[in-house]
């Protein structure tokens, strides 16, 4: 009997830090398993050996910040039978999504000392602005047990088990008192999608939106609820954006704190 | 015990510097002692060994959306009111597995998860509170279908009651009917008085496990006058209750009001973020999820807590029926103030008030209550 051929796993990264990526090699002790199950075929920050495609699942980190890049993911895509973004990069646009609506010619003047050798878009932009994305798996970095949860899914064939609710149920199932209601601290979490364990309103800090929306993000509710904890339009403003700023409820509400 | 040892008759008086006999006690008796304690600047139930751990000397300030931590002026023991967790989660776990299967050979077997369930005691149950254990047992133990794991935490549970010296900020269980003196359903109830030198509980048994650990505690007779200065104080308690829900015929108004505009209007407010439902001590939905592992050679059914503000809650073929913030608030407080009537004969709001307080935008269910009495905010 012929064995079972293994699905093939590619990993690609563009405008990103790599974290994500990282959070595959942090899988310590689910990796061996993994790599038995799933034949990891494209890997570069793991491994230089390379397994051509196409591929049956591919898992893109980063965002689209060059033409190149726009035309490689494109390549990818057409490899790929199933496709995940990783991270807010590749599912936002990532905190490199600053940039767009700015100069970016200007940026590049102050930063490089030779602006003619860069060849960048204005717009840092998600994956599935240019090709059809299967599934976004959140986080800045991504959580490692929902990504092993993705790729069993994946395995067996079945739906992820990766709610997309609030922060908020997370937080209180662990038994944490609500850091806004309990201590006025500024927090996120009612608006943010589900997934880190609501780590940090578990160590007494408020959620920096790390996950992105959560399902219908009431954002003006929370932003109202902001103010009125003290907190200034501008530093709402600073609060939304960071790794999410182009997450679209983020986004928007961010720009309506425009002073 | 003979039948004339009418529960409610027997009482003591146990004195502050004795209290820590109560915890002993029942920590002879193999329970695991869950009391109030402070932690990240609020009152939590969590697993308590000393009377000092307790909150002792701290109250609380609550409003809608808001919680701060006080230091009252005197050593009270129990001077807070309610805080973010009810005693919900130690009958009814926020996750666990209920059973796993493995793969063999052609089939599988399943495994049913055979966790033994803790002996608990839980020190300083409110009124409110062991209504809505009562309420949960309606739907857990009482129903066609029984919960395992909840009835075998609740047939052990040891629940000594408190009977509340000061009503919290959104407390309104005077006008729900639930409080704040606890009559019955409790193993033990205590009542405080703040005497200084003269710091003491008046304890009354309510149980023949109550009467038991009862008589391990080195208790004063109490007196007639003792009695009546504990109802005294859970009726001033009462008198002082800020907040109030409009409970005569609001079952039908609300019933009759679904296509009311104050439900658009709350919705605008509302962060469907579900901390209401995650902090109510008589919401009881959960959800499953089935896991399977990398090498699909075995599986497992896990069940949390789920709210009916999240998206999949509503989630039937094709998608969530009920798709707008509007749409999952009226579900949430129709069901809690009126369609728990028809399903359990019984309203699901206990007045404990924990809605009210960590909603993080402060939606006062009190208030929306009230705009649908006709004399209300419309």
């Amino acid at each position: 009997m012929a064995a079972k051929r293994r699905p093939k796993l590619a990993v690609w990264k563009f405008a990103s830090c790599d974290g994500c990526q990282l959070s595959l090699l942090d899988c310590e002790d689910e990796l061996l398993a993994v790599a038995g199950e799933i034949e990891i075929a494209y890997f570069m920050e793991a491994t230089r050996a390379v397994v051509r495609g196409p591929y049956d699942i591919s898992l893109v980190e980063g965002s689209i910040t060059t033409p190149h890049d726009a035309e490689r993911i494109h390549q990818v895509r057409r490899q790929s039978k199933f496709l995940v973004t990783i991270g807010a990069c590749a599912t936002a646009g990532g905190i490199q999504a600053l940039r767009n609506g700015r100069d970016v010619d200007q940026f590049m003047s102050i930063v490089y000392a030779r602006p003619d050798y860069i060849d960048t878009l204005p717009t840092s932009t998600p994956i599935s602005e240019h090709v059809k994305v299967d599934f976004e798996l959140r986080g800045c970095p991504i959580d490692k047990m929902q990504l092993v949860e993705l790729i069993c899914a994946f395995a067996g064939g079945r739906k992820p088990m990766i709610p997309t609710h609030s922060t908020c149920m997370e937080c209180k199932m662990r038994g944490n008192a609500c850091v806004m209601v309990a201590h006025g601290t500024p927090c996120l979490g009612p608006v943010t999608h589900d997934g880190c364990g609501a780590l940090c309103p578990s160590y007494d800090r408020g959620c920096f939106g790390c996950f992105g929306p959560a399902e219908t993000a009431n954002m003006s509710a929370l932003t109202g609820q902001l103010s009125e904890l003290g907190l200034e339009s501008r530093n709402i403003q600073r609060l939304l954006r960071t790794f999410n700023t182009n997450a679209g409820p983020f986004r928007e509400e961010s720009s309506r704190h425009d002073s | 015990m003979p039948a004339t040892n009418d529960a409610s008759t027997k009482a003591g008086l146990l004195r502050r510097a004795d209290l820590q006999s109560l915890i002993d006690a029942l920590q002879r008796n193999d329970y695991r002692v869950i009391g109030p304690t402070v932690r990240d600047a609020t009152v939590v139930y969590d697993e308590i060994a000393m009377v000092d751990e307790m909150p002792i000397g701290r109250g609380d300030n609550q409003d809608g959306g808001h919680y701060r931590l006080t230091d009252r002026a005197d050593d009270a023991v129990f001077g807070y009111t309610n805080g973010v967790q009810s005693w919900r989660r130690y009958l009814f776990q926020p996750r666990r597995t209920l059973w796993r299967a493995k793969r063999e050979a052609r089939d599988f077997v399943v495994e049913p998860e055979t966790e033994p369930a803790p002996k608990q005691a839980f020190i300083g149950v409110r009124a409110c509170e062991l209504h809505a254990i009562e309420i949960q047992d309606k739907v857990f133990v009482d129903g066609t279908y029984t919960d395992p794991d909840y009835q075998s935490r609740r047939a052990t549970a040891f629940l000594v009651a408190v009977n509340c010296g000061s009503a919290g900020g959104t407390c309104f269980c005077s006008s729900t009917d639930t409080g704040p003196r606890s009559e019955s359903g409790f193993d033990l109830s205590l009542t405080e008085f703040l005497d200084g030198a003269d710091h003491a509980f008046l304890v009354e048994v309510g149980s023949e496990r109550g009467a038991e650990i009862a008589a391990d505690l080195p208790l004063e007779a109490a007196t007639g006058a003792d009695r009546q200065r504990a109802r005294a104080i859970t009726e001033e308690t009462a008198a002082s209750m800020g907040r109030t829900m409009p409970v005569d015929g609001l079952k039908d108004r609300l019933q009759q009001s679904l296509e009311h505009p104050r439900w658009q209007q709350v919705a605008d407010r509302c962060l469907a973020c579900s901390n209401c439902t995650m902090v109510c001590p008589t919401c009881f939905c959960s959800t499953t999820e089935d896991y399977t592992d990398i090498t699909g050679q075995t599986a497992e059914r896990q069940q949390r807590w789920d709210s009916c503000f999240a998206l999949d809650h509503s989630y039937l073929h094709g998608g969530s029926v009920r798709t707008s913030t509007a749409a999952r608030y009226r579900q949430w407080m129709t069901h809690k103030l009126a369609g728990w009537i028809d399903q359990f004969d019984v309203s699901g709001c206990v007045g404990c008030g924990r809605c009210i307080t960590w909603c993080p935008v402060g939606i006062d269910i009190t208030e929306e209550a009230a705009a649908f009495s006709g004399d209300g905010v419309e």
